[in-house]
């Protein structure tokens, strides 16, 4: 049943964001922008080199706002939530289905900022650092999606949920924001990091994703019914 | 016999269990300034700067101690039918005042800092985690003074307080971890240094007991003028029934 | 089936219910009338077990509503002033989504869209260029399609024309010779037409008048 349920609101989100490409053509092209404005704030190219990765995932936390808040609200529309609601809907299932879809568009993401890393900064990625990469972008893309949508959840709906996401949000992003940087500057042949310590990060991140997928999962359903 | 989640129905707050709560306090506090100031000798290294010592790492233990009594409290309102918006009121108090002490901690670790080594700002795990916690709970705040009903509003802030609880250990390995790549943090902290001689260890134990004593006595009172809030609600809602049965017309 | 006493629901504060009895078998088609703010709309969400009573009872298909909410919710339909459908999907898109949460057969989606009168050409129009009639039936396949006991609709027929009152009609009708039991409201009585059902006044938060206890007083 869960399953069922879960699969159903993930298919659903994205072909909403299918249907739309909001992804594609405006919240990829402001995450570029970010990056090129980060360049020029910055405006030494070494520095922007060093500075890759976590300029990066700082882009890809700002970006994640404006998803989580479209995610939610377009349930919020035409008042799509509350028909979930009434449908007796499991909340694990809801949280499950729409982190899911949250992921997928966040791993989206982060891969064209990487190749925009690349592009951009002149940031070298060897074959070697490519395990290391692409699991950092998955456990991050992960970490950022589950917690995006549980307080995307928390703050739906509330008069204040425009200024609070970012304000609840931003804290509790630290870590992941922390650990996918480091191992991504580890990746990005970054010597002030070895792989040891890369790995080390992305098991902190192995963590986060383990310790809010399950806290999600279980407090998102009494999260949705505070509404009512 | 009033409790301490119970309002009272006076128009005061205080019963003599907060009166002796609130004069221990005070004299307690009174104690630890003498002595913080004039009674305990300088610190070899950092002389008088090390006074800061005593408002700052009592502050510091309040602002976790409030952090696991809204953590806590908000369990219990979770968990339990009974009373669970009394608890609620403690979380919420709790939270108050602890963003208080979290903001004096972050306060005078930065003075601190700035005395001892001409910084502001040091990016040590224990300084760093408090920022957070103090965001944490200014958000908190701002969650709890939403409209909803009481019950909708201790729902929502007991699951943030909760997820709070995993946050913040998290947020502090990473901070120690990242902290620990940079060989200088290891040395960066005000109170490493510090020689503690038995005058100063007593005043620095005393402080904690006033400021935790400090702590409770302002999370009894305002957890009670809350309560007196909300029965405030509840009272309003006979009021409401009786005029609005008195405009129903059976046909 | 629907069993309420004495509830009394509480919105910030003020008692939007206050103090409603009503029972109602199944099979039952009931109209809910009264003025803005008489409690209407509460009344349905009760029943929908979206809002608990503060004082009183409320049972739907023998459970609480209180106690077994999400037993409740599954087995009913509540339509509320919005239709809860995503505006970028089209019109089958939006049934089936309702279809997969409940493990419904694309033939039962199908069914649904035919007899609301969404087959053909609208079932593949995306939702935002409906109109609002057609957008009210979307919303109505998809209780269909769930399979759902209880119908609860809010002003159902409220900005549709004519044309499209009747056909609305026509679907309650059908749905409830097909076993389900209907409760909507409205504050327009005098276009029930061929509906015939049974009135319930509702005024400041309470049942005011009940026809079922008027036998033999026409409606």
């Amino acid at each position: 049943m869960i399953r069922r349920t879960a699969t159903a609101v993930f298919r659903k989100d994205l072909l909403i964001e299918w249907r739309s490409r909001a992804l594609l053509t405006r919240v990829v092209p402001f995450a570029v922008l970010v990056l090129v404005l980060f360049a020029i704030a910055l405006d030494s190219e070494p520095l922007v080199l060093r500075a890759g990765a976590g300029l990066v995932w700082m882009t890809t936390l700002f970006s994640a706002l404006v998803i989580v808040q479209r995610s939610f609200e377009l349930e919020r529309r035409d008042g799509a939530l509350d028909v979930l609601k009434t449908l007796g809907v499991d909340g694990t299932a809801l949280f499950l289905g729409k982190a899911a879809a949250l992921i997928v568009q966040l791993l989206t993401l982060v891969v064209i900022l990487v190749a925009g890393a690349v592009v951009l900064y002149g940031v070298n990625v060897e074959p070697s650092a490519l395990v290391l990469l692409v699991t950092t972008a998955l456990l991050g893309s992960c970490g950022i999606g589950l917690v995006g949508t549980l307080y995307g959840g928390l703050v739906s709906g509330t008069s204040g949920r425009d200024t609070l996401l970012p304000l609840l949000l931003m804290p509790v992003t630290a870590p992941v924001l922390i650990g996918a940087s480091r191992a991504t500057e580890s990746a990005f042949g970054g010597d002030a990091i070895d792989a040891t310590t890369a790995w080390a990060w992305v098991g902190l991140l192995a963590v986060f994703v383990a310790a809010f997928a399950v806290a999600g999962a279980v407090s998102f359903g009494p999260l949705l019914d505070s509404d009512s | 016999m009033t409790t301490i989640t119970t309002p009272t129905t006076s128009r005061s707050t205080s019963t003599t269990a907060t009166r002796v709560l609130g004069t221990v306090a005070l004299v307690l506090m009174a104690w630890v300034v003498v002595s913080g100031l004039f009674l305990t000798p300088a610190d070899v290294v950092q002389l008088e700067s090390v006074r800061i010592m005593y408002v700052h790492v009592p502050s510091a233990w309040i602002a976790y101690l409030a952090f696991v009594t809204t953590a806590v409290a908000s369990a219990i309102s979770l968990f339990r039918r009974h009373r669970s918006l009394g608890f609620d009121r403690v979380a919420g108090a709790s939270a108050e005042v602890g963003v208080l002490f979290m903001a004096i901690t972050l306060v005078t670790g930065s003075l601190w800092g700035r005395l001892t080594w001409g910084t502001f700002w040091q990016w040590d795990p224990r300084l760093t985690t408090t920022a957070f916690l103090f965001v944490t709970y200014v958000g908190y705040l701002a969650i709890r003074r939403l409209d909803g009903t009481p019950r909708q509003r201790a729902r929502r802030s007991a699951i943030l307080a909760l997820l709070a609880v995993l946050e913040i250990p998290l947020v502090h390995f990473s901070v120690v971890l990242w902290r620990s790549l940079h060989q200088e943090a290891s040395v960066l902290n005000t109170d490493g240094d510090v020689r503690l001689d038995g005058l100063m260890l007593f005043t620095l134990f005393s402080g904690v007991i006033a400021f935790s004593a400090a702590f409770a006595w302002f999370v009894v009172h305002r957890q009670r003028v809350a309560a007196m809030e909300d029965l405030r609600l509840t009272s309003g809602l006979d009021v409401a029934l009786a005029e609005r049965r008195a405009e129903a017309v059976p046909s | 089936m629907v069993d309420v006493r004495d509830a009394v629901v509480t919105m910030a504060g003020f008692p939007a219910l206050a103090g409603a009895t009503i029972a109602v078998r199944e099979g039952d088609i009931v109209v809910l009338a009264g003025p803005n703010g008489a409690g209407k709309t509460t009344l349905l969400r009760l029943c929908a077990g979206l809002v608990a009573p503060v004082r009183g009872s409320a049972r739907v298909f023998g459970l609480d509503v209180a106690e077994q909410r999400d037993e409740v919710r599954s087995r009913v339909g509540f339509l509320g002033h919005a239709n809860g459908l995503y505006g970028e999907l089209t019109t089958r898109e939006n049934v089936a989504f309702h279809a997969a949460l409940v493990g419904a057969s694309r033939d039962e989606v199908d069914a649904a869209l035919h007899r609301l009168g969404l087959g053909g050409r609208l079932a593949d129009v995306p939702v935002a260029r409906l109109s609002a009639g057609q957008r009210r039936r979307c919303a109505l396949a998809n209780l269909v399609v769930r399979r759902a006991g209880l119908w609860l609709l809010d002003e159902p027929h409220a900005g549709l024309d004519a044309t499209a009152r009747r056909e609305l009609d026509d679907t309650l009708l059908a749905a409830s010779r097909s076993g389900a039991t209907i409760m909507f409201a409205s504050h327009d009585l005098d276009r029930l037409g061929t509906l015939r059902p049974r009135i319930v006044r509702i005024e400041s938060g309470c049942v005011t008048s009940d026809s079922s206890l008027r036998k033999g007083a026409g409606q």
